[in-house]
Formats: structure tokens, sequence, C-alpha cells
């Protein structure tokens, strides 16, 4: 075969994962997958300087994308921006120098930002309450918006009541989101850089939006996974209620994609897995939300890569029911065979080669899973191989051996 | 009334289950009881958890009314001298570089709802601070916990940490979280794994037997 142009390059990887979403036969299986740590750890920096000097972020993950080659490239997005998270004096995140070593990944704090008796304060007015109560909860630098007047009131006599805009707390706010918001543009201004600078390489990037489902929009920063839990028995109409306003926040999140080259909006699973709820409180709560989300998001053209990040061989039979081809699920550590049986040939399936082999096995067994998994999964095509979970540690060689095996052994012929 | 309060914890009528206990309280029952009573409606949970007719949400709301009851049953306590039996002790803690709490605080009240007296370490916790309470407190099981796949190296460190110091021979090492696996325990040296509260129990349970 001769070598490809960079433009060629970028065209085939973006059939190839296309031919594969859509369930079509590809030219061979896909491989890619989201990593958070791991290009850091791979080109010998830490995790701390990676959220703070943005050119070696961006050096680590071309280091990265060169010397693996996946189809997409995901860039430097999961190394977020240290210096506005310190800005805003970040509450709901533990990162390396704020409570975390300098090489761990940043984690997220939950907490009760929204309270039990504050349902109907979101639900009547969202955007009012993640502005006046929300905001200073996550954010210390953000105490000011708890001061002023909602702006639902704002016609006729309204706009008289700007005073608190002049209160010490509320210039404080409104420097550190003006300094935030440069720190913010600058992050962005190397993302954007990233992806020019991989996609003329033949990188096409594989985020277009990011997404979270409508209960764990509301269980993972609104009201806190113990609190959402326990509301499905406690408050079911009100969470009812509210989880209609988060799927409108939902499309909206993800609806930004429509348009772009490859629309992939990654949706992050968190809380629809196993043993966090019944199958009952799963078809009641979960799902219909869920769905009703994904089916706006497939009716803008976009396609939602589902993430599902723990084992769903429960869920199965219900998650089956959205149209063909147009979405990928993404295994984490769920069956291969069994989510083959159920969910083969209507959505495109993706994972799920073990993070433990990739740390502690052998190149040999690597290539064993992914063998099992391409002959399992992609034997008619509609797969894309990835690790299960998210890429913070592995050996460079397992990680080399998944990624050249699939490329000769994954050849459609 | 006894037997409506576990039927009403049991079934998850939380306000019924409350307004019984101060009944019973009224009524001049013995407060030990009443805690007593609430450990078999809590018994038939895990159960019912273990059956899988409940989930998570029932164990929370679960340990929410052990708290409430503890609550209004603790002041009218006679103070016992004879601390109650328990099955064994259990140090359990979220290895270090990884904060999250919600599994193992479920693990946490499992144990205790059976007889176990746990040591709590908390999140984030370094080898070295698990081998000064496994010296300290010489438990018969060791419970880690990870969310992260940072702590697969992190477990199989706390493991060796213990090895080191003498120590791994004489507790029971096992692991969880939603990650975790056979092969992940193989791969850090504990002796099994368990992919829920209810399987942490019976593990703890078979190794104190």
């Amino acid at each position: 075969m001769t070598e490809q142009t960079p433009a060629e390059q970028f065209e085939a990887r973006i059939k190839r994962v296309q031919d594969a979403i859509a369930l079509r036969v590809p030219d061979r299986v896909p491989v890619f997958g989201p990593y958070q740590k791991y290009p850091y750890t791979f080109a010998g920096i830490d995790m701390r300087t990676a959220m703070n000097d943005y050119a070696a972020a961006r050096a680590a993950c071309h280091a990265f994308q060169d010397h693996f080659q996946p189809d997409l490239d995901f860039g430097p997005v999961l190394a977020y921006p240290a210096a506005a998270m310190e800005t805003l004096g970040y509450r709901a995140f533990r990162w390396p120098g704020h409570g975390l070593p300098d090489d761990a990944m940043y984690q997220y704090v939950e907490g009760e930002y929204m309270k039990a008796e504050e349902y109907d304060d979101f639900i009547t007015d969202p955007s009012d309450f993640m502005l006046r109560t929300w905001a200073p909860r996550q954010f210390a630098g953000m105490d000011g918006f708890g001061k002023i007047t909602p702006w639902r009131r704002f016609m006729w006599s309204g706009w008289m009541g700007l005073g608190p805009f002049a209160s010490p707390e509320m210039r404080r706010t409104l420097e550190l989101v003006v300094k935030a918001g440069e720190q913010m543009d600058e992050w962005f201004g190397s993302l954007g850089q990233y992806a020019a600078e991989t996609e003329a390489r033949g990188n096409p990037i594989a985020y277009a939006g990011w997404d979270w489902p409508p209960f764990d929009i509301l269980g993972d920063t609104l009201r806190g996974t113990a609190n959402i839990l326990a509301d499905m028995r406690r408050r079911p109409s009100k969470l009812h209620d509210a989880l209609k306003v988060a799927t409108r926040i939902f499309v909206e999140y993800g609806e930004g994609a429509a348009g772009s080259r490859l629309p992939l909006v990654w949706v992050w699973v968190h809380k629809a897995t196993r043993d966090f709820m019944s199958d009952a409180q799963f078809k009641e709560f979960y799902w219909p939300y869920f769905r009703e989300g994904l089916l706006a998001l497939v009716e803008k053209g976009i396609t939602p890569v589902v993430y599902w990040e723990a084992d769903f061989e429960s869920r199965l039979e219900h998650i089956v029911d959205v149209p063909k081809g147009k979405m990928i699920y993404h295994l984490s550590s769920t069956d291969p065979e069994k989510a083959y049986d159920v969910l083969g040939g209507t959505v495109c399936l993706m994972g799920n080669v073990p993070n433990i082999q990739l740390l502690g096995g052998t190149p040999d067994d690597v290539r064993a899973t992914s063998k099992r998994l391409i002959d399992t999964l992609g034997r008619n095509g509609g797969y894309i191989m990835d690790s299960a979970f998210m890429l913070d540690e592995a050996k460079p060689e397992n990680l080399k051996a998944m990624i050249d095996f699939t490329k000769e052994y994954g050849v459609y012929r | 009334m006894r037997d409506e309060f576990i039927a009403a914890v049991a079934d998850m009528e939380e306000e019924e289950a409350i307004r019984l206990v101060r009944a019973m309280l009224d009524a001049g029952a013995d407060p030990q009881d009443i805690l007593d009573a609430t450990k078999e409606a809590l018994l038939l949970v895990g159960t019912r958890y273990e059956a899988k007719e409940y989930f998570l949400p029932e164990l929370i709301i679960a340990g929410d009314l052990m708290k409430e009851v503890a609550a209004l049953v603790k002041p009218k306590l006679v103070e016992r001298a004879a601390g109650r039996a328990t099955r064994g002790k259990v140090v359990i803690g979220t290895v270090e570089g990884d904060i999250h709490d919600i599994g193992k605080d479920i693990v946490i009240f499992m144990l205790d709802v059976n007889n176990f007296e746990v040591i709590d370490l908390g999140v984030d916790v370094p080898a070295a601070v698990f081998v000064d309470k496994v010296r300290e407190t010489q438990p018969a099981v060791v419970g880690l916990s990870g969310f992260l796949t940072l702590a697969f190296d992190q477990m199989r460190a706390t493991v060796d940490a213990l090895a080191a110091a003498g120590l791994r021979n004489s507790v029971k090492i096992m692991i969880g979280g939603a990650i975790m696996d056979q092969s992940v325990a193989d791969y850090v040296g504990a002796d099994a794994y368990g992919s829920d509260a209810q399987a942490a129990v019976r593990l703890a349970t078979g190794w104190t037997a």
C-alpha cells in the first residue's frame, strides 16, 4: 500500500469511524479511546505540569499520538486548566497542588450543592438557581452572585435593584470571573491550536462535545449520589420535574456539536449501572429522560458516544431501544458477548480491553484479548477497539500491542 | 409495635418508622431493645439487597434511618459496661490518591450491621497509615477501596507495605470498587475481591468464623 498523505489519512480515518457507527463494514476495525493522564506519564511530565503548562501538555499529546497512532486524537482536553480553577476557588474539585499529589488525576468532590427543599427553585428558574445559589457554593470566587436580584424581576423597576453589583463581594466576583474568562480563553486557544496541528498531521479530533445524562446532571453536580438515589423514594415527583429540566439541559449541552466534521458527543454515564438502582427505578427515572435526550441529539445529526462507566449488563434490554446505526455504546466492563447478543446490529460497540491487563499483563495477553474482541464484536463491522476505562496507567508496549494488533488483524478482507 | 417498627424500616417507610420509635420510647420500651430491633430490620434490608430486590437507594435510606433511630434512642440508653461481642475487626480505607467514599461507606454500614468492629481510615489513605493501624489494632481483615485505575498500583503498594512490615500473614485483605475484579485482586496481591457490600460481609464472615 502506498503511503497516505496526511489529508488522505484524515479522510480515511473519519470514514472508518463513520462506517463503524453506521454498522457498515469499514476497511478495518477503528481503534481509539479517551485518555486522562496517560499521555503525560508517557511523555514524562506529571499531571500538575499538564494542568499548568499548556505547551507541555500539547507536546505530550502529540508525542502520544505520534507513537501510538490511534485513529482519532483527544488532545489535552482533559488536562483541565488549573489557573482558572484556582482563580475561581473551585470547591468541587481536588487537583494536583490543591489537595492531591502532583501526579494524581484531579477528582470531583461530591456535595449536596442543591438541598432537598430547593428542587422547586431549580425547576421553576434553573438559571437563577445556578447563578445565585449553586455557583457561590461551587466556587469561592462567585460569592457575589449570591447577593444580586433575580433577573426574572428585571422588567419595569427591576433594574433599580442593581445596588448589590457595587458591593465588595460582587466587585471581587466580577474581577475574578473576568480573570478566569481570560484564563479559559487561553486554555481553549491551546486546545484549538492543538486541534489544528494534529489535524494537519492527519489525525481527526475525537470529540465535538461533552454531555451527561439528565439523572447524572442532577446527581453529580446538584444533589450528590446518595441524595439523588434516596430521592427516587423520598420525593419522586419533584425528581421527575427536575429531570424534565435536566433533559433540556442535556440537549443544550450536546447540540453545539451539530455540523461538526465528526459530530461525536461523549456522554459520561455514572449512575445507570449495576447496583446504583433497581431495574424498575432505571426504567422510571433514568432511561426515559436519557433516551429522549439521545434521540433529540441523533435528530440533529449528532452521534452520541455513550460511555457507560461500569457494567451495564442488567440494562441491555432497555437500552437497545434506540435508532439503528446512530450511536456508539462504550462497554466498560460489560461482558462483550452478552452485550453483542442484545445490542449487535443496533449500536456500534466500543471497548473493552481490561485496564488491569494493559497495566499488569504482557503484549501477548493484550493481543489475545484484542483478538477475542475483534472475533466477537467486530465480526460484522460496528465495532471500535478501546480500553475498558479511560487510560491513566498502562505499559506502553501493551497499549502499542492493542493498537498495532487491531491494525493488522482487524482488517476486513 | 416492635414488629411494626421492623416492618416499617425494612419497607423503607421512614416517617412511620420514626413515629414508632417515639411511640415505643413514650411507652417505656427498653432503648437497647429498640436498637436490637433496628439491627434485625437492617439485616432484613441486607437480605433483600442480596436478593436484588433492594439496591443502593434502599441501603442509603436504611443507613439514614439507623442514624436517626440512634439519635433518638442513645440519650435514653443506660451505658452498659460490657461492650457487645463482635465478630472481628476490619480496618478499611480508600487508598492514597483516591478520594471516593460512597462505596466504602456502604460496605462499612453493612459490616457494622453484621456485628463487625470497623476502623474507618477514610479516603486518600497512605500505605504507611494502613500499616500503623493494622499494627495497632490487629484486625482480622483489611479492606482496600478504590474507584480509579490509579488504585491498582496503590493497592499493590499497600499490600506490599503490609508484607514488608511483617503483617501480611496476620490479615486477610479484600478489595472493592466499581472497576475492580478478581484479576485486579490477583495483581495487587489481595486475598479476594468483593463485588458489593454484601460480598464484603460474606468474605469477612468467612475469614472470622
